[in-house]
């Protein structure tokens, strides 16, 4: 690449300007199935950031030796392995958050955010910047599934992290959780509510 | 000398080289985590069982729960007669695919804080996509259902996966496995409607057909080879 980029563009332009769920709309699965809750989407979060960090930077050491015919194998090869290594760390360290986010571990292989990452950025940089594009770009997933988590949390179970936060004196004056926010349709709803806010703020990503 | 990166040799051998490498580091991941994971699959089965007997143990005392409710565990045979063997370390899932004479049935003797003792029982069979697994608890008699507890691996999530929530397992609470001196495993029925040969039943899920019909199927098949173990505690009650 011969124009010189900024690290710190590399870094903070995927927490807003161009975040990979609510910008390139990419990972969107993952996010209606893990954010019922915090702490999962936490956990889901951390395990994207690594993965994803990690991966971009072996790809980018890797990258002037692995032959064109087969570099999509070549990543994928890498994030499977890296991948399973978060299932198996998080099944002895933290089992019953692994139990909740079941296949969708396994599913970060095919979030597109991985190889959109590896071929558009990591195949043509040095490590460093590649890591901090991965880390970027897993804080971008991880602030969005972490809002749309609390969002969904407060209000279909009152809670946040588990901690009751909706005092009961509301359920006594006849307050009820929304239990359509546990529901998947509702995520889509509220990560289109989080695009809306977004865009009404960065005038320049309206579609004319 | 210059590589020629686009070579079929040059690919297959470097390919060959990224699986080995990739392969031994999972090898020595999943080695190097294994006790840690079987711990925490013996602790999960522990709350599992204490399910059962309507015991919810707090973060971190599961284990000082368990020793503490379930007060003994053995292996019993067809016959009902004890057989070498400890009974959190039995395989209930291959057990349950082997003809009822030769499997080995793992008893937890459950003792309640008022003293009253429960019969946990273990049973495994096959849901709509995968494995449905769960515990039942008996009263001291050996026919009244004191709790259930029942688990799956991958059914559809608010149809079949709704065997998990205690508005499903809650139904099997007071139902009594003995019609007479007839071991009748609870039945799982459509709403509205009673099994063919009697026997106390519980209704299944609408849209969850097939996952209702395994945990029925697998009451039957994992409850029976209990009967000669169960009858006489439950003639013993009846006097």
């Amino acid at each position: 690449m011969a124009e010189k980029i900024s690290y710190k563009d590399v870094f903070f332009n995927p927490f807003s300007k161009n975040n990979p769920v609510i910008v390139q709309i990419l990972g969107i699965c993952s996010v209606l199935a893990v954010t019922t809750k915090l702490e999962p989407a936490i956990v889901m979060g951390l395990s994207v950031i690594a993965v994803l960090a990690f991966s971009n930077v072996i790809i980018s050491l890797i990258r002037n030796t692995i032959p064109t015919s087969i570099r999509i194998i070549v990543q994928l090869v890498v994030v499977a392995g890296l991948v399973v290594i978060v299932s198996e760390l998080l099944k002895a360290y933290a089992y019953e958050v692994s139990v909740q986010l079941s296949v969708f571990i396994g599913l970060i292989i095919t979030n597109c955010i991985l190889m959109g990452r590896l071929e558009a950025f990591a195949m043509a940089n040095r490590p460093w910047p590649a890591f901090l594009d991965g880390v970027g770009n897993g804080i971008g997933y991880a602030l969005i599934l972490m809002t749309v988590a609390f969002f969904r949390e407060l209000l279909g179970s009152g809670t946040i992290l588990g901690f009751q936060v909706v005092p009961q004196a509301f359920y006594d004056a006849g307050y009820v959780n929304n239990g359509m926010m546990i529901l998947p349709p509702m995520a889509l709803i509220v990560v289109a509510c989080v695009i809306w806010v977004q865009r009404t703020i960065h005038k320049e990503l309206q579609e004319k | 000398m210059k590589i020629n990166k686009e070579s079929n040799i040059y690919t297959i051998i470097y390919i060959v080289v990224l699986v080995v490498l990739v392969g031994s580091a999972l090898a020595y991941t999943s080695i190097s985590l294994k006790d840690k994971q079987q711990e925490n699959m013996a602790v999960d089965k522990m709350r599992q069982i204490l399910a059962s007997i309507h015991v919810v143990p707090e973060k971190g005392e599961v284990i000082d729960d368990f020793n503490r409710y379930i007060t003994a565990s053995y292996v019993v045979n067809n016959c009902g007669k004890r057989v070498d063997g400890e009974a959190f370390d039995i395989n209930v899932a291959a057990q349950s695919k082997l003809p009822s004479p030769s499997r080995h049935l793992p008893v937890y003797e459950a003792t309640m804080p008022d003293g009253a003792r429960k019969y946990v029982l273990p049973v495994y069979g096959a849901g709509l996509w995968g494995p449905i697994w769960g515990y039942v608890a008996l009263d001291a008699d050996g026919s009244t259902i004191f709790g259930a507890y029942f688990a799956h691996q991958g059914e559809t999530p608010g149809l079949g996966a709704e065997i998990e929530k205690p508005v499903f397992s809650g139904q099997f609470v007071g139902k009594h496995i003995y019609a007479g001196d007839h071991l009748v495993p609870v039945a799982v029925v459509k709403k509205g409607q009673k099994p063919v040969g009697g026997g106390e039943y519980v209704d299944g899920i609408s849209g969850g057909t097939i996952t209702s019909k395994g945990v029925g199927a697998m009451l039957s098949n994992c409850l029976l080879p209990y009967n000669n173990f169960l009858k006489p505690i439950h003639e013993k009650s009846l006097r």
